[in-house]
């Protein structure tokens, strides 16, 4: 069954939203040209990762749709298509500025959470341990430590701690 | 020359052998390190979940580095795209800057602008230079054939980097393997992004991005691939048997730190270098470099 798009659906303040976000802005200078999509190593491999479609739907307004998604969380930030962009639209980050949308919205992926609560835990995207300073005095380097404490300042500032409040913190 | 050396999350506790020989071959040259324990995460994975989150992180470790009036030199590719970035922006946007700074200012920390954020490879490249590199090396590595891949945010975004390579045609890394005697392969797929960013979100698409260039690394019968990012190691060294498993091929391609090779060119021995550390074991490509040795 074909997927149609109806107009009761849309949400026309969406892209304002993501324009509001950092990097979000040049999203309405997009010409639709597909230079993003035909340099995208993900969409090669598979095509529910396509940035054109990604900026078409926001600028339609599929709000749900797009927020809903797995793809929004795909690109893999080669930084090909922000390259090779003939309109400046600075896609990798623009992907950055409708995943913080979602994040506000409440659909963030679960792998994002899980890097986050890492981060704040720690400091550091790893847990570190007595085992991995072992194997650093073993390999004569200098010995490291969890730091947490910054980073929970900087996310109770930005909000973001209640994203991670059911973390160990 | 000084720098203090960001080592980020995945170096310091998945790459020794990386930070090993990155640090052996930067006291070689006179590069003086200094190791701030105060650093955190770059920030490159909150960018997904919060862009001002991210660049407070960033700031924070710039800050850092400015209080003690160093430039940093990063390892992993992904922090220096990161950082690069960020403190392009926080130069070049000061009202962005002073939003930042509130966030740092908790911590009686502040960011200026002052510094310079170099990844260890482009500073071999710019500070010590392609000739002084090749006046040192004492074992040419002239049998040997490589495949290079700096990752994508060694030069990407280029508007942060400038003025440095064109992603489009770069040869900074290529002059790089060449000055150790060694032949810079061209493949395929050299262009290709390891796919490291989705790992934890498509396994399958990420698996299969690491193939693709593991294949096209293969069919130019390379002798290693080789690397300078750690999170581009954990795709295409760390995770290669369990893309040999999940698609039923044999890659067997050894994965070396472009560290290790310069190493090995300027005389180092492996253990040194860390060499055993390393998950494929590049067994051929040292029994070709031994035993060139011992025909001289």
């Amino acid at each position: 069954m074909k997927e149609v798009v109806e107009m009761k659906d849309l949400d026309s303040n969406f892209k304002n939203q993501v324009m509001s976000e950092p990097n979000g802005q040049n999203i309405t200078k997009c010409f639709s040209c597909g230079t993003c999509t035909a340099s995208c190593p993900v969409r090669e491999i598979d095509e529910i990762f396509n940035p054109r479609k990604i900026i078409h739907m926001v600028l339609l307004g599929m709000k749900e749709t797009v927020l809903k998604s797995e793809f929004v969380w795909l690109c893999s930030t080669c930084y090909a298509c922000f390259e090779r962009c003939p309109q400046d639209v600075r896609i990798t980050e623009l992907m950055n500025a409708i995943k913080n949308v979602a994040v506000k919205e409440g659909f963030i992926h679960p792998a994002f959470t899980a890097q986050a609560e890492l981060i704040y835990n720690n400091g550091r995207l790893y847990d570190v341990d007595d085992f991995i300073n072992k194997k650093r005095n073993k390999a004569e380097l200098p010995q490291i430590e969890n730091k947490p404490a910054a980073i929970k300042k900087i996310f109770s500032k930005t909000g973001l701690n209640s994203l991670v409040e059911g973390g160990k913190a | 020359m000084k720098f203090a050396l960001y080592l980020g999350c995945t170096v310091p506790v998945r790459n020794q052998n990386y930070e090993m020989s990155a640090r052996k071959i930067c006291k070689y040259f006179g590069i003086e390190l200094v190791d701030i324990p105060d650093f955190t995460c770059c920030g490159f994975p909150i960018k997904s979940v919060n862009q001002d989150t991210a660049l407070a992180m960033s700031a924070r470790n710039l800050a850092l580095a400015e209080k003690q009036g160093l430039n940093i030199m990063t390892l992993c590719t992904a922090c220096t795209g990161t950082l690069v970035e960020a403190n392009h922006l926080l130069k070049h946007n000061e009202q962005k800057r002073e939003e930042i700074n509130k966030i740092l200012k908790e911590e009686n920390l502040e960011y200026n602008g002052t510094i310079e954020v170099k990844h260890f490879a482009r500073i071999l490249y710019e500070d010590i230079g392609i000739k002084k590199i090749k006046e040192n090396i004492k074992k040419p590595l002239s049998m040997l054939k490589f495949a290079g891949h700096p990752g994508c945010h060694f030069y990407k975004p280029s508007e942060a980097f400038a003025p440095f390579d064109n992603p489009e045609n770069p040869h900074s890394y290529d002059e790089l393997l060449e000055a150790t005697g060694a032949k810079a392969l061209h493949y395929e797929e050299e262009e290709l992004c390891c796919g490291g960013a989705i790992l934890g979100v498509r396994q399958d698409i990420a698996y299969n991005m690491a193939k693709k260039k593991l294949e096209s690394v293969k069919k130019v019968n390379a002798d290693a691939l080789i690397l300078i990012c750690p999170f581009c190691d954990v795709m295409y060294e760390q995770n290669q048997k369990a893309i040999e498993k999940e698609f039923e091929i044999e890659l067997k391609v050894p994965v070396l730190y472009y560290s290790q090779i310069l190493g090995l060119a300027l005389g180092m021995d492996e253990k040194e270098l860390g060499i055993k550390m390393n998950r494929i074991k590049p067994k051929e490509m040292l029994e070709k470099l031994n035993n060139k040795e011992l025909n001289v």
